[in-house]
């Protein structure tokens, strides 16, 4: 088979991927692609990760290093296997906020940073440059194999035309397919179909090459295991290190590479398509390096010392005649190679156009407004176009100046580490809400500085830019920065030690960093919608106060989606607002959601940006903040009233509580006192009615007769007198007494109440010295009690002779006189009773009261201001009475007067 | 042991113990969605912990044949319980594992 063959081979491949994908466009336009949403189309969109790295390098890696290589493989199989974690949230994120690339991603979760974006953007693009390089330089050195094989002879010139010619098409490709429509959201179906196909060209090479060397150069798997114990790869040793740290950094990588993110994350057209590709992709992963071993070592027996081993793939069946096959592996690599960088063109120079392009042409050009300046959709477009035709152009510069020596993988594993620079960023903006756009820049420059140092320069070769002596003895001579052994830590494998200190210097700022700062009201509601993606699909930031016309926003919105997406949409808006005609009212709701779909085409932070320009108001002014915080301030106060006027209730309803015991306390106090009443009543009435039925009956010897009106009247005598209790202490309880008040000498008020008392039998001490003391108050009534209590002395005191000692006294200035028997006194259970209503110790009989005498004296002292106790432990029965103060003082001045 | 909820419900037609079986099935699906990787990291750290150790057995073919046993197993458990899970039900939050 000649080298033109294979040109033409070529272009035919190449000419059906572009019928393929006009096919699939315009089934796609007239709504008939169906198909092309397949869960499988995604699927297979996914295996641009395999790339010409996984094609022909893998071999090479394999035959290199043994069963490392697979740990590319493993790392993304461990992600797809553990959707449910990241994956699925990413996708989320990605369809509600509309994400265009994985630098919209980290600018709208940082407050729709534009510096965020141009961060991450750059460097992907230095990241991604090296892996363009490497496809292209697959796809010549493929090349130079045929032509090798056709008898001429590649110099530099030939592969150098072969890239030009190579980078061209894909251009030519990539423009065409990958900037048709301008909503990143909508997907390139052309593109996405065309990768499919290619995925499965790809896999079915590799499948087909692998069986010819199992089956065909080896006798079956059996004796292929027994092949494989005996080759050269058997020897090698795995570091465990290197194989954990590998498969950290392949699961990193398979999320943070912006090609991989465009179609995980952007072209993603249905969330359910994540559970069948969370095992179709690590299965098509595991096919693909089925037979990746076998190759390599079976390569390694047939083909000759020094024989490219990257090239395995190719040059196997090559060796072995068969045109055909080779011919179809050439296609695999062919395809591997195209699809990735067709991918990461798009990818990249959408990022490109939305952070670099559109924020340097709004700053320049468009200041009076989006609206004024020229046509935002052509501005676009053509920057994505020229975006293509620059990442490609920074590809080949690359391929030319690194001459295309180094191994596949070498550089492969570089151009990770350099992504992977954004899973701190990403991991914490989606997962933490802490995080804050200082820290993440912070993260991000420092660690892709630290890349740049450790990995990428080095990756260059030795003395193409940094010198053999500054990696052996650190720049300016400090050894403690040469790029391959940090702070003096040697021994390590190189880029696990570039990965390790750049993630960790990484990750440590950017958590620092948002510790210590501050973020803007912006970049926390962001992170609340993002990090709470699946609690609830809330509404975006709210556009404050919009001065802008719906007109104006038709027009800038179909400068920037044309004018057929612009209209259905505001014709959307309209009608969900219940207008069946015209525009819809600009309500904060429409903006933000008009919001979202600029977004979906410029980015979320040029989109903002553009709608900031027509409201003319940050999202989230200071007004409004103020606005809010007087709504909670209010709340809150409302709240406290709320807890107050309950705290109150509960005061209320303990003292109801309180009230309502104290009701019935009186109550059986009440049901106690009229018992007692009824008793007291009772009892001489019965007597006195019983008696006087006697009488009536006549028939009765004198003596008998006048014993019976003695009883008689003696009953009628207590009634009265209890009758008079009760209405006396009726009355002073009421407070209704009213006071007469005399004046007169303490010893004179004695005389007359013990005349009043009339006790005969007992024998009153008194020493009238100390009663000296002028008194004013009502003295009759201070006289009843006097009576009272010597009549109580008289009466209860058991003492064979009853003595009572009436001492007056002057107590803290207070005139006291206690009336104290020679008695046993009161026993202290009793004590406490001896003034309430009724309260009879012992027997009633001699009593012959109805038990209110006390309950009478308390009541008038404490009208008359003083008061009465009981003092134990005085030998007998002893109360004081207190006289009242005023007439206490007043009596001490009449004492002096009357001493004088 | 007897169901403190007995008494308020009819004795004849009895539902199971479990009202919400379904979503509970659903819940614990989702758990052992999230331990995919895991076992995943635990299955392709082993060939390291035995190639250190045997000389005999822990040879490349054996390495290889075990990795991609494994690979094959971890497809199979994750494509069993992909088809198993609903990503639409949002309404069935997790009520017993939600923050």
């Amino acid at each position: 088979m000649s080298f033109n063959q294979l040109i033409i081979v070529a272009l035919c491949y190449v000419a059906f991927l572009f019928l393929v994908a006009f096919a699939a466009e315009r089934r796609a336009a007239r709504g008939q692609g169906g198909w092309l949403r397949l869960p499988i189309v995604y699927t297979l969109s996914l295996s641009i990760y395999c790339t010409a790295w996984t094609f022909y390098g893998a071999v090479g890696y394999a035959a290199r290093s043994g069963l490392e290589f697979v740990t590319i493989y493993l790392g993304p199989t461990l992600v797809m296997v553990g959707w449910w974690w990241i994956v699925r949230r990413l996708v989320r994120i990605g369809r509600t906020q509309r994400i265009t690339s994985i630098a919209d991603l980290i600018s709208a979760r940082f407050g729709k940073s534009t510096t965020l974006g141009v961060i991450v953007t750059l460097m992907a693009i230095v990241a991604a440059t090296p892996y363009i390089a490497l496809q292209l330089q697959s796809v010549t050195l493929s090349f130079q194999v045929f032509a090798r094989a056709g008898g001429q002879d590649w110099g530099g010139a030939e592969i150098n035309r072969a890239a030009i010619w190579i980078a061209i098409g894909l251009a030519t490709f990539t423009v065409l397919f990958g900037t048709r429509n301008l909503d990143a959201n909508e997907r390139h179906h052309g593109v996405v179909i065309a990768i499919a196909v290619e995925a499965v060209v790809k896999l079915v090479a590799l499948l087909a090459v692998g069986i010819f060397v199992v089956w065909g150069l080896s006798d079956g798997p059996v004796a292929m295991l027994a092949e494989i114990e005996a080759s050269p790869i058997a020897d090698w040793t795995q570091s465990g290190s290197r194989w954990a740290g590998l498969i950290f950094l392949s699961a990193a990588a398979f999320l943070c590479l912006p090609r991989m993110f465009q179609v995980l994350v952007v072209e993603n057209a249905d969330e359910r398509h994540l559970q069948t590709a969370s095992w179709a992709f690590p299965l098509y992963l595991m096919l693909m390096s089925l037979f990746v071993i076998p190759i390599a070592v079976v390569g390694l027996r047939i083909m000759p010392n020094g024989a490219n081993p990257d090239l395995f793939v190719l040059t196997l069946p090559l060796s072995q005649g068969h045109q055909g096959l080779a011919m179809l592996s050439f296609l695999g690599g062919f395809s591997s190679a195209t699809s990735m960088v067709i991918v990461a063109t798009i990818a990249l120079s959408t990022m490109v156009s939305n952070h670099i392009v559109l924020p340097l042409w709004m700053r320049s050009g468009a200041a009076p407004g989006a609206m004024m300046s020229g046509d935002v959709r052509h501005v676009v477009v053509l920057a994505r176009r020229l975006s293509i035709g620059g990442v490609l152009a920074l590809g080949y510069l690359y391929f030319r100046l690194s001459g295309g020596g180094t191994a596949l993988a070498a550089i492969g594993l570089v151009s990770f580490s350099g992504v992977v620079q954004v899973l701190p960023a990403m991991l914490g903006g989606i997962f933490w809400r802490g995080g804050t756009r200082t820290g993440a820049i912070l993260g991000l420059t420092t660690g892709f500085v630290i890349w740049v140092w450790c990995l990428f320069l080095p990756s260059f070769g030795t003395d193409a830019i940094i010198p053999t002596g500054v990696i052996l003895n650190g720049p300016f001579g400090w050894s403690w920065l040469r790029p391959e052994a940090l702070f003096g830590i040697t021994g390590v494998d190189p880029v696990l030690h570039g990965l390790f200190w750049s993630l960790l210097v990484n990750t440590g700022l950017f958590f620092i960093g948002s510790v210590l700062s501050f973020p803007t009201p912006l970049e926390r509601l962001q992170g609340a919608q993002f990090v709470n993606i699946f609690d609830n699909t809330a509404e975006g930031p709210a556009w404050a106060r919009s001065v802008a016309t719906a007109e104006d926003l038709l027009i800038m919105s179909q400068r920037i989606v044309g004018a057929g997406q612009a209209q259905a949409f505001f014709t959307r808006a309209a009608l969900r607002q219940g207008k069946v005609d015209g525009l819809p009212d600009v309500t904060q709701a429409f903006v933000a959601s008009l919001e979202r779909e600029l977004s979906g085409s410029v980015g979320a932070a040029t989109a903002h940006a553009m709608i900031g320009q027509l409201t003319q108001g940050a999202a989230v002014t200071v007004d409004d903040l103020i606005a809010l915080a007087d709504e909670t301030a209010q709340i809150l106060e409302y709240s406290n009233r709320l807890e107050a006027k309950s705290a109150e209730q509960d005061r209320t309803a303990r003292a109801l509580r309180e009230a309502n015991a104290k009701l019935m306390a009186l109550s059986v106090q009440k049901d106690a006192f009229l018992s007692q009443i009824r008793h007291e009543l009772r009892t001489p009435m019965t007597s006195i009615r019983s008696f006087s039925d006697i009488l009536r009956g006549g028939d009765m010897d004198p003596a008998d007769t006048t014993r019976m009106a003695g009883i008689i009247n003696t009953e009628a005598l207590r009634l009265t007198r209890l009758l008079d209790d009760l209405l006396d202490l009726s009355v002073l309880e009421n407070g209704q007494v009213t006071l007469h008040m005399q004046a007169g000498r303490l010893s004179g008020l004695l005389d007359r109440a013990i005349d009043a008392a009339g006790a005969a039998d007992l024998r009153i001490l008194r020493d009238p010295s100390l009663e000296g003391a002028w008194l004013e108050t009502d003295l009759d009534r201070l006289c009843q009690v006097f009576i009272n209590l010597i009549a109580n002395a008289a009466k209860y005191c058991d003492a064979p002779v009853p003595e009572l000692r009436i001492s007056a006294s002057l107590i803290e200035g207070r005139t006291t006189v206690d009336f104290t028997d020679n008695g046993h006194g009161i026993a202290p259970p009793d004590r406490a009773v001896i003034f309430e209503k009724f309260s009879r110790l012992g027997d009633s009989s001699r009593a012959g009261g109805a038990g209110l005498g006390l309950a009478i004296c308390r009541e008038i002292m404490q009208r008359l201001g003083g008061d009465v106790a009981y003092l134990a432990d005085r030998g007998g029965v002893c109360f004081r009475v207190t006289l009242p103060q005023a007439a206490g003082i007043a009596a001490k001045d009449v004492a002096t007067v009357v001493a004088r | 042991m007897p169901d403190p909820d007995a008494p308020l419900r009819p004795v004849q037609g009895r539902p199971g113990l479990f009202l919400a079986r379904d979503s509970y099935r659903q819940r614990r699906l989702r758990d052992a969605a999230r331990m995919l990787p895991v076992l995943g990291v635990v299955i392709w750290l082993v060939p390291l912990l035995w190639q250190r150790d045997s000389e005999g057995f822990g040879g490349m073919a054996a390495a290889v044949v075990f990795v991609f046993v494994g690979w094959t197993v971890l497809i199979l458990l994750t494509a069993l319980i992909a088809q198993r899970l609903t990503t639409d039900g949002e309404a069935a939050v997790d009520s017993d594992t939600a923050p």
